[in-house]
């Protein structure tokens, strides 16, 4: 035998994921076939995506057999993008007040006092 | 050797949030029963996710802020098949054939560790075949909207100017990555064919001693691939 540092792990596991990604993947093609909408929509693509996203990683790339002061130094950092997120969504939402302020036709009669 | 004593050292060290401390303090490594190959593709993966981020989040800001209605993924990316109108087809094979190409890559990473040489060069050249597969009908899609739909980066007739824009950026890079990642593949499976990583013949770039363990590195990026795609195809076709 070889000293084991690599990942080994049985393949059954696998090919349960593999068969669950598929699943999932219809799934959230099945939230645009049946036109869902809205909130509904939102959320569906949301859940399916993390599910899809954690298993690839949790699985597929062995972070759930990584020691955990490894995977918080992988995991960690990303969350920051939250706050990216979140910056960029006040930004955005400014700019599409301003725009809608100073671009749209009336607006533009008001502003101007026409 | 530091290599000899990963794993075997561990069965002393504490479980739990109490090792999180223990590791980072130790004074020795960090990462304890990761090699530093596969550390640092991690942190490479890392910073990917930053880039890749800052894309996606590029795209949230314009498509949030136009006040021109965003075109509808849906019907832009339909295609008429067997006489029948399907929303997002394309795209949905496509995210099949990338996951599968994940799954066939797992299987190479773990036949790779049990030395199954013909195996995993199989199992790694059907990943290459399913990537390049990928990249094929993205290149379809390309075609498709730039002649038929007449997209381009600064407009398109179907709505907001950034869907172009956005469309060729983040898609654009991740098909790059696609790319890239099925050269290294075929790298990875040639080295794996020659015997290489048995006799551990060093590498021709690093010098480094030929092992299995390049495979799950290979893997790694090749699953992240699969990943982002993931976040693509919520965002920016589902949405």
């Amino acid at each position: 035998m070889t000293t084991r540092t690599g990942q080994q792990h049985p393949l059954g596991i696998y090919l349960k994921i593999w068969l669950l990604l598929f699943v999932l993947s219809t799934a959230s093609y099945m939230v645009d076939y049946y036109h869902l909408q809205g909130y509904l929509r939102w959320t569906l693509i949301l859940i399916f995506m993390v599910l899809k996203a954690g298993l690839i990683i949790a699985v597929f790339m062995h972070m759930a057999w990584e020691r955990l002061a490894f995977v918080y130094a992988i995991v960690v950092p990303p969350a920051l993008l939250a706050t990216f997120i979140g910056i960029g969504a006040l930004e955005a939402n400014y700019t599409h007040l301003t725009r809608l302020l100073f671009f749209s036709p009336e607006q533009t009669a008001i502003v101007h006092g026409h | 050797m530091a290599d000899t004593m990963v794993g075997s050292n561990l069965s002393a060290v504490r479980p739990g949030l109490a090792t999180v401390v223990e590791d980072w303090s130790s004074d020795q490594r960090a990462f304890k029963n990761v090699t530093w190959g596969k550390a640092m593709m991690w942190i490479f993966l890392v910073s990917d996710t930053f880039i890749f981020g800052s894309f996606l989040i590029a795209y949230m800001t314009v498509r949030m802020s136009t006040t021109v209605p965003w075109p509808n993924p849906s019907e832009v990316f339909a295609l008429t098949l067997f006489g029948k109108e399907l929303p997002l087809i394309l795209i949905a094979i496509m995210t099949f054939v990338l996951i599968s190409s994940s799954g066939t890559m797992a299987l190479a990473v773990n036949y790779g560790y049990r030395k199954k040489r013909i195996t995993t060069f199989l199992l790694l050249m059907m990943t290459a075949l399913l990537g390049a597969t990928f990249v094929g009908m993205q290149a379809f899609e390309w075609t498709k909207l730039i002649v038929e739909e007449g997209v381009r980066p600064w407009g398109n007739p179907m709505g907001a100017a950034q869907f172009g824009a956005t469309f060729f950026m983040i898609t654009g890079f991740h098909g790059t990555h696609v790319s890239i990642g099925v050269i290294f593949l075929v790298i990875v499976a040639i080295k794996v064919i020659r015997g290489d990583l048995d006799s551990e013949k060093p590498g021709f770039m690093t010098g480094r001693k030929g092992r299995y363990e390049i495979v799950e590195t290979m893997g790694l990026y090749w699953h992240f691939v699969d990943l982002v795609w993931v976040f693509i195809f919520a965002f920016f076709y589902l949405w």
